[in-house]
């Protein structure tokens, strides 16, 4: 039976013992007089019995469906031939690959040596035993608890408190799956990172002027250096990030500013979600822009005032970038603005201010730190956002502060360096979750210190 | 005296500042104006470029050509035979007629250039018309057939101001195209290639439904999984969570969550889904799962707010009728919540729909003609389709990357404006 089989399988046992556990306590309570007798509804003695039905089992299942692989691959590797079993990893790992297309597929053109063929009948062989197992281990399970569960129940059985644990506990679990991602995000770019600060010094990475991951596979090759100095990646993340605040940031708070204290209902209720339009377009959309349209327009205008302006320029990827945060901007602006006490206004105004004078001496001052916490937020969407940097900025690493030349970007590095086939131990593939955990760190530190800035604001008004 | 003298000269000040200040004041509401003027020119300028860019890939130029099917080109005897049909050259019957019509064209060079008129795919539409009707073997009709990219892209833009865009077309191709035209021979038409094929390296046969399956897919698994799980933790969060460190350890972590770089999320992916427990890269699971991580954020976010929206006097109701903390939960308070929650989920989903980067990072950026049946198929998803036609240099190309853009937007604005509705109809206010 194929997994998405089982699991519909064992879903359609645990449903059915909900019936039989709902069955079995109406029928008990009926010789005493009725439900009442009983110390929960029935349905509470059904939703205990389709859990102790389908919970271990999908347990067992989801276990079972971890750990197959590597179980068959070693009972596979200890069958082999003894001279097979000491090759290399990499040479092991080919044999193995060997092994599984000829167990699928057959050996059609190749010629394979006969402990292969060997093999691949054992491989088929252990998969379809495998297959059995595993129908036959989850589907025992099931019935075995749910029927374990069926004869407990008993008039005097506390089935609503069991299974209003039952409920809170599985609560709990979908509220810590975000610890969980976040323990998976930090484990998953720090265990790469060590591996990769192995191989190349971390003050190298840190502080090196060169960026060329392209490692030399012959000693003579030009132009494969292997260095690893992220200095550049990361002047050209700053570059573009505050090219991009430099629209966005005057933007959005302009427009919040009108929004907020200007427009009237009618204006703001319409101006408001069409500017929101501009954050729902999806990244892609703006690289496609930003390559397509407006770079190639930067790079003809540049010519017509004479200047040597790069088809791939920061100041392309940064325009757009920042069109995309000003609704980001406006909005985060927007609340604060909005949460600013009328009584402040009103007395600046009684003391004779105009409206305007109002904003910039009062509303705004008293609106500060939620605005910077907002920017902060902003310039760690700039930082980390990857696909108008990949389709409009540049692939060579530059160190430069110019913004009409090419500079490349932490996120366009790893979309290059992981994007296709791979090997997960070269150092090239490492130095991608090496820019990955710079790249965490500062937006973590960036959301936190923002997070903080605007809570506390809160604080103050409520 | 001198108290009046005082007063009458602070009043002047201030009179003679008012002029400055009302400038003040007018040039402030001009820069206010200004910033969403800008805005809303770069919200106009974005969807007419992709609009005027795009909106010529819905039509097609077809070639009417005179085919005859001719047994000896094709080799073929029994045309009910499926094996031998689909082994046949049906791409010959196209240079046979191109030929017959062309009859004046010699030299390999010339005749090569002839054949580059007419897209390679079209034997494929010969041979289901012969399959669908066996009784066409040697007898003739005139069929429409597709044209190759190029000549398509010189017939959408011989009626443009700047001249025709010729391409790799040269001048002979160009006289042959004009006399085409001339015979009327050459349509426009409604392009259907573009929903109903999947990816190729002729722009004139790629179509975008193997990727929008594919985001389908991956939208399903993200769907089924993250509202479920977000809906789950926000209301542990607001009903259940004590007020403790752990609860605050897992707000802090959510709030930080939704903040991430995305490509993050599509490392976790890379290292975790793919590295540790070896699932396939490139398929819509993997995909599914990795936005389900991305989007649980928002909708836990959005899910608070809603059940926080619900008033506490109908917990304290049905406590009062002696409910449980479940039946509360469960008969009440979802209930009342719903909308709302449906209303964040959707705009979340709506933000994994057009999400790229983690797509990259797991793989779902191969070049795929199948069009996926399942989560477990190969698949690219629609915003990566988009980057992968973005790079390719043919002038089709961008016509079809705009209008797969196109595509994305609509499916996103009816999104959004579905959760409009939805919060407009169905959302109470107390």
């Amino acid at each position: 039976m194929t997994t998405s089989m089982l699991l519909l399988v064992a879903l359609l046992l645990a449903a059915s013992a909900f019936v039989f556990g709902r069955q079995r306590s109406v029928a008990l309570a009926k010789p005493l007089g009725g439900q009442r007798h009983l110390d929960s509804l029935p349905f509470y003695y059904g939703a205990l019995t389709a859990l102790w039905c389908g919970v271990p089992a999908l347990m067992l299942l989801s276990l079972w469906i971890m750990f197959d692989d590597v179980i068959i691959r070693q009972v596979l590797i200890n069958a082999l031939p003894m001279d097979v079993q000491a090759l290399p990893a990499t040479d092991l790992s080919l044999v193995l690959n060997t092994i599984s297309n000829i167990a699928e597929t057959g050996s059609a053109g190749l010629q394979p040596e006969p402990y292969v063929v060997e093999a691949a009948e054992r491989l088929r062989a252990l998969h379809g035993i495998n297959q059995m197992a595993m129908t036959v281990g989850v589907i025992s399970v099931a019935l075995i608890t749910a029927l374990f569960a069926w004869q407990r129940i008993g008039v005097k059985l506390q089935a609503r408190i069991k299974v209003e644990k039952a409920f809170k506990n599985g609560l709990l679990v979908c509220a810590s799956i975000a610890i969980f991602t976040t323990a998976g995000i930090v484990l998953s770019v720090l265990f790469e990172s060590i591996r990769f600060f192995q191989s190349v010094p971390i003050t190298e990475f840190l502080f090196g002027l060169e960026w060329s991951p392209q490692m030399a596979i012959r000693a003579d090759q030009v132009g494969g250096s292997g260095a690893f100095g992220a200095v550049p990646l990361f002047a050209g993340t700053v570059l573009i990030s505050v090219l991009a605040m430099l629209i966005a940031v005057p933007a959005g708070l302009m427009a919040a500013i009108y929004l907020s204290e200007y427009a009237s209902p009618k204006v703001r209720s319409t101006v408001k979600p069409m500017l929101e339009v501009l954050a729902g377009v999806p990244t892609v959309v703006y690289g496609f822009f930003a390559a397509l349209t407006v770079a190639p327009f930067i790079r003809d205008s540049g010519g017509l005032l004479g200047l040597d302006v790069s088809s791939e320029s920061a100041l392309a990827a940064g325009l757009v970038m920042g069109v995309m945060i000003i609704p980001f901007v406006s909005s985060l602006s927007d609340d604060v603005i909005n949460a600013v006490p009328q009584s402040l206004r009103d007395g600046s105004y009684g003391l004779g201010a105009t409206q305007s004078e109002t904003i910039k001496q009062v509303v705004i001052p008293a609106a500060l730190p939620g605005i910077v916490g907002g920017v902060l937020l902003a310039v760690s969407r700039a930082i980390g956002e990857t696909m108008i940097v990949v389709m409009a900025a540049g692939l060579a690493a530059h160190l430069t502060a110019n913004p009409l030349e090419s500079v490349t970007t932490v996120t366009v590095q790893i979309v290059t360096l992981l994007v296709g086939d791979q090997e997960f131990n070269s150092p090239k593939t490492l130095s991608a979750f090496a820019l990955g955990l710079m790249l965490f760190l500062v937006t973590l530190v960036l959301n936190y210190v923002a997070l903080h800035v605007v809570k506390r604001y809160r604080e103050q008004y409520e | 005296m001198t108290d009046k003298q005082t007063e009458m000269t602070t009043m002047d000040k201030v009179n003679q500042s008012l002029a400055r200040r009302y400038r003040a004041e007018r040039r402030f509401r001009a820069y206010g104006m200004a910033a969403i003027l800008f805005g809303l020119a770069c919200l106009v300028v974005l969807f007419t470029d992709i609009i005027g860019k795009g909106h010529s890939a819905f039509l097609q130029t077809y070639v009417a050509m005179e085919i005859t099917y001719d047994s000896d080109v094709l080799e073929l005897s029994d045309p009910s035979d499926s094996n031998a049909v689909a082994r046949a050259d049906f791409q010959g019957l196209v240079k046979q007629s191109l030929r017959d019509t062309f009859s004046d064209v010699s030299g390999r060079r010339d005749k090569r250039a002839l054949y580059a008129l007419i897209s390679n795919g079209a034997g494929f539409a010969l041979r289901d018309r012969l399959a669908n009707d066996p009784s066409l073997l040697n007898r003739s009709e005139t069929v429409w057939l597709l044209a190759d990219d190029d000549v398509d892209t010189y017939v959408k833009s011989r009626d443009d101001e700047g001249g025709a865009f010729t391409g790799r077309l040269n001048e002979k191709q160009i006289a042959w195209v004009e006399q085409l035209i001339a015979d009327n021979a050459v349509e426009k038409r409604f392009n259907t290639t573009l929903f109903t094929a999947g990816d190729s390296r002729e722009p004139e046969q790629a179509g975008i439904l193997g990727a929008m399956m594919g985001s389908l897919f991956t939208l399903l698994v993200t769907i089924a999984l993250s509202f479920p799980i977000g809906v789950a933790a926000a209301v542990y969060l607001e009903e259940y969570a004590p007020k403790n460190r752990f609860t605050d350890f897992i707000e802090v972590n959510i709030n930080n969550l939704a903040a991430v770089p995305s490509i993050i999320f599509g490392l976790l992916g890379l290292a975790i889904f793919i590295g540790f427990f070896e699932m396939h890269r490139s398929i819509p699971l993997v995909g599914g799962l990795v936005l389900t991580l991305m989007t649980l954020p928002t909708i836990i976010i959005s899910s608070r707010a809603a059940i926080k929206a619900v008033p506490p006097s109908i917990r304290d109701a049905a406590y009062g009728l002696g409910a449980s903390k479940m039946q509360v939960v469960m008969h009440h308070v979802l209930p009342l919540a719903m909308p709302g929650m449906l209303t964040g989920a959707i705009i979340g989903f709506a933000q994994a729909l057009g999400e790229t980067a983690p797509l990259l990072m797991i793989g779902m950026v191969a070049f795929i003609v199948d069009i996926p049946g399942g989560v477990s198929d190969p698949a690219t998803a629609l915003p990566v389709q988009i980057f992968l036609w973005s790079d390719s240099p043919e002038r089709a190309f961008v016509e079809r990357t705009s209008a797969a853009i196109m595509v994305l937007l609509a499916f996103l604005i009816s999104m959004n404006t579905l959760a409009i509705w939805l919060r407009k109809r169905l959302e109470r206010r107390w």
